[in-house]
This record gives structure tokens, sequence and C-alpha cells, in this order.
């Protein structure tokens, strides 16, 4: 649907060459929502960008539905973007205009007759739920609710793509949720594949099932979003999976780890899908002679499937101990072993127990 | 001496007729001039760098010739538009050659005072350059436009005052030659009381326009 080969873009500012893009290779699929992650200055405002050639790539092409745009002719290119809907971090909404006007622009740009644009218009702001709004002014919507129109403008011409360009990030978190949700429904029900650009990772959790990694002008990872929130391969991205999932070990287990005075040992269990946390947990307890108790729990679910980590305090001999947690790696679940760390007093260092176990 | 109720009224008219004509040329060459100013710059829709660089530097200097000056300066050409180079119509040229200039450097301020997201919109759902300017940079700018034309429209006014150098006519040229020149303190302060008015008037009806155009 989308492809960028060997993109890059080179800003040239007051003499100095900052490179924004540097050889990007990516594909979006139809009907994906594919995310862009990346801190601000990441280059990833300017990748959107160059789908719809607000921006022209320096090198490289992007290709969108099997035509380089940037190949074609100034009239041409004004066809193509009718299929390609843009929504905004600040709206972007003509604030002189009622909302009917501002949705019904894009027909007005291409002249459609007065009752089609109504039909069209009034249609697009049911599927938004801004039906009643139509005669009232930007100013006068809260910013979800100008979100709603932006989306609107950018569906009416009945794209098949939809590029998204920081377009929750100046929302509060409910808002966020709502407008995540008309995206997902817009992409379900319209079929239309999404590209969206953002820093928070949060927006690709809700609902990306691809997501690429930038960092420096650069994709440094891509994969489902599943791969990549489970085994990140890079700090950033380990940031991003952090910013949503809580990774690190809680002060107070450490605490629990010194004060103890029974025989136990603690681990850290990873759930990248497969089974849930709680069968495994009960059933190992059922099995084996040991107690578990669950000291720390922190469990998201990506596109349906669990995912996450839990802390848990295994009581019991050594022996059990080390059988209980053979049979929990032996189903596909990656342990770590929490222990104190002598030299510091502090225990954080977490040791990988699966080679040791199988070794 | 005493002045004319006639003399007044008609003195009233030319300055009425002066101001809403060079208004009407002036108007429409400040805003063409101004979108100009606009559109041609770097990085703006149709940057064109050798249009920028030539307009630029002309309405700078029609801005920096002092009125009186350029009321004489281009008598020739002013000959040659209206036929002659004395009375009220031909005050009008150098007039709308005054005002015009002045306005085109106002559309331009209020015309990049419009939020360059809306023009990325606008460029996202494929307009063309001159839509982007009559359906958005346009209304996004209108109330503002309103208040610059406010502002042109009293210099006009004080403007008319000079036009009576080439025999113009108009209120201001009353104040000077029966008022000033013939000391009758009357006819001053009865013109400039006229002028008041008519200052306070416009700048009022500007004001409420502009406060409907932002639907206040």
């Amino acid at each position: 649907m989308i492809e960028f080969r060997q993109v890059s873009k080179v800003f040239d500012s007051g003499g100095k060459k900052v490179e924004a893009l540097k050889n990007i290779q990516l594909s979006v699929n139809k009907g994906d929502i594919f995310g862009v992650i990346g801190f601000s200055g990441a280059g990833k405002s300017t990748l959107i960008r160059t789908v719809n050639l607000l921006e022209y790539p320096t090198s490289g092409e992007v290709i969108v539905k099997g035509k380089n745009l940037a190949k074609l002719s100034h009239n041409e290119i004004r066809e193509a973007k009718k299929d390609i809907g843009m929504i905004f971090q600040h709206f972007n909404l003509i604030n002189s205009r009622n909302v009917f006007h501002n949705v019904a622009m894009p027909l007005l740009l291409s002249g459609y007759n007065k009752k089609a644009v109504e039909d069209q218009v009034y249609e697009t702001l049911r599927f938004v739920g801004l039906e009643e709004k139509a005669n009232n002014y930007p100013d006068q919507l809260s910013g979800g609710q100008k979100q709603r129109v932006g989306i609107a403008r950018a569906l009416v011409t009945n794209p098949s793509i939809l590029l998204c360009d920081e377009a929750t990030s100046a929302l509060d978190p409910e808002t966020t949720k709502s407008i995540l949700n008309l995206l997902k429904r817009i992409n379900e029900e319209y079929n239309i594949t999404i590209l969206i650009i953002t820093h928070e990772m949060e927006v690709i959790k809700e609902i990306c099932n691809r997501v690429g990694v930038m960092e420096d002008g650069q994709i440094i990872e891509t994969g489902s979003v599943y791969e990549v929130f489970a085994h990140p391969k890079t700090a950033t991205t380990r940031n991003f999976v952090k910013s949503v999932i809580r990774d690190e070990v809680p002060q107070s287990v450490y605490q629990l780890l010194k004060e103890k005075d029974h025989f136990s040992r603690i681990f850290k269990i990873e759930f990248f899908g497969a089974d849930s946390g709680q069968p495994i947990v009960s059933k190992t307890a059922k099995i084996y002679n040991v107690e578990i108790n669950v000291l720390f729990g922190n469990i998201t679910e990506l596109q349906g499937i669990p995912f996450g980590n839990l802390v848990v305090e295994l009581i019991g001999d050594n022996y059990e101990i080390e059988r209980a947690i053979e049979y929990i790696i032996s189903q596909e679940i990656e342990v770590k072993e929490v222990i104190e760390d002598g030299s510091e007093q502090r225990i954080d260092i977490e040791r990988v127990v699966g080679n040791a176990l199988h070794g | 001496m005493e002045v004319s109720k006639e003399l007044i009224l008609n003195a009233l008219w030319e300055t009425l007729y002066m101001v809403s004509v060079s208004l009407f040329f002036g108007g429409i060459i400040g805003i063409f001039l101004g979108v100009l100013l606009v559109v041609t710059r770097k990085g703006h829709i149709l940057e064109n760098r050798l249009i920028y660089s030539s307009v630029n530097p002309i309405v700078n200097i029609f801005r920096s010739i002092p009125f009186i000056i350029l009321l004489v300066a281009i008598i020739p050409f002013t000959r040659l538009i209206v036929g002659t180079s004395i009375g009220t119509t031909a005050a009008i040229v150098p007039l709308v050659l005054h005002i015009g200039p002045y306005f085109s450097r106002l559309v331009e301020n209020s015309l990049l005072e419009v939020d360059e997201g809306i023009i990325e919109a606008a460029k996202a759902m494929g307009a063309t350059p001159l839509q982007i300017i009559y359906r958005f940079l346009m209304p996004e700018a209108f109330s503002s436009l309103i208040l610059s034309l406010t502002t042109v429209t009293i210099g006009l006014i004080g403007a008319t005052a000079m036009a009576g150098a080439i025999g113009g006519g108009g209120l201001g040229d009353v104040a000077i030659t029966y008022g000033y020149q013939r000391f009758s303190s009357i006819t001053i302060l009865v013109t400039v009381v006229i002028l008041v008015i008519l200052v306070q008037a416009i700048q009022e009806i500007g004001n409420r326009l502009e406060r409907k155009a932002r639907r206040i």
C-alpha cells in the first residue's frame, strides 16, 4: 500500500545540512494500522509527510498504491491526494468556517454539486458522531470534537489511506482513547489503511498491528507490535515499551528479598502471549510442592494477547523450586531470577536462569 | 468671511469621492500585491524569488515617498491615466499609488498571521494555490483584513487633505484655503469636527464588522 524505498530527506537550513531521513526502507500493507514511534526530532513527521508529498524526498521513492507520486504531474498529484486523508496534532481546521464547511472543503475543492456535498458531509459527520454540531464553529468545540471534525474532513473523500500526524498528542487520555477507538472503527469498517506517527506508546499499544521505531532519521526496529514489544532489540525501543509496561522490579521486592526469614527464591516471569499469567501459576503450585506468592504483576493485553510480567516468590525446598521453574520454562515462558547484588547491598541484578537450568 | 453650507457639503462630497474611489482601486492593488508578497516568499505556496525581490522593494519605494512629493512627482503619469493633472479626479491617481502599497503591507501581515497548519491541511487535501488563497488564507485573515482596511480608509482621509495642492478639493483643502490662509477659525473648526466624526464613524463601522467576522 505504502512503500518507502531508500527514502532520504536532507533539509538545508542556513547552509547547514540536516539529514531528517536516512535510507528509510519500510512497507505498510493494506489494512494495516501501522504506527511509527519515536522521540521528537527523530524524523517521523518528515516521514509521514513524504507520503502525500508535503515533503519531497531528496532521494529514494515513496510508492503509494503502486505509484511514485513525486513522478506525477501537479494535477495527478492533486487527484492522488484525494485518496490520502490526513489529520493533524493541532487539527488545522478553518476557524472562520463552521463544522459543515470544514468537512465539506475537500469536496468543494473538487467542485462537487451542493446536494452531493451535503449528503456526503452529513453521512461522514454521523459516522464521527458530530451531526448536531454541523453549524458550530471550531472554537466552540472541545479538542476531541475538533479532531473528530479533522477526521471527518479526512474521510469525506472516501480515501483508502489515512495519515495521522500525532493525532492524539494534544488530547487528554480519555479523549485519546475515544479518538483511537474511532480510528480503529475507520480501519475496520471502511478498510482504510492507517499510518500513525506518535511519541506515545499507548497509541501503538491500543490500536496498531505493526510498528516501526524511529531514531535519528532511521527505522531502527520494525515488526508486529507483539514482536517488538516482547523482544525489543534496542535501548530506545525498550524505553518505549517501559512507558506502557513497567518492566523493572519494584523496590519493595528487593526489600523483601533482604528481609525475609524463610527460604524462598524470587523470579520474574515474563509472559509474551501463549498462556496468560494465572493458569501457569496455579498449575505450577498444584503440580509441585511449592507455594507461589505473587509479589508484583503487570499484565496488559496486546491485540488480544496477554503480555507483561509477574514477580513471584517461590517458597519450598530448593529442589522443588528448581523443578517448578523448569516446568514454567518448558511452557515457553521466560523466567529471570531476582537476586541480591552483594557489592552494593542492593538487589538489582536479574540473572537469566533458563540456560543454567537446562544446561 | 463666512463659510457657506454648500461649500462644506461640497467639500465633504469631494472627500468621500476621493476616499471611496481610491480605496476601491488601492484596495485591489493592495490585496493583489499583499497576496503576491506572501505567496512568493521563500517556502510559501508559489515561492518565486524574482517576483518577491522585485515587488518588495517597489512597495518600499512607494511607502517611503512622502505623499505631498508623490502628488506632484507623478503628474505626467496622472495626466496619462485620467487626462488631467488637476482636480478631484486627478488626485485619485496619486492617492491610489500611495495607499495601494501601504495596504499591501497590512494585507501581507494579516495573511502571514494565518496558521501554517491550515495551509498544510489545504495542501494535504490537494488544493491548488489559487484555492489555498481564496478558500483558506483569505477567509482566515478576513477579520484582520477588515481592520487593515479601516486603518487604510482613515489614512486616506488624512491624505486627501494634501490633495488640495493639485486642486483636489475636499474638507482638508477647505480647511487650509479658507481656514488657515484666510484666518477663518470657524472654518477650521467645522471641517475638523466633520473629519473627527467621519474618522470615528469609520473606525466604529470597521470594529463592528471585524467583531461580526469573528462572531463575537
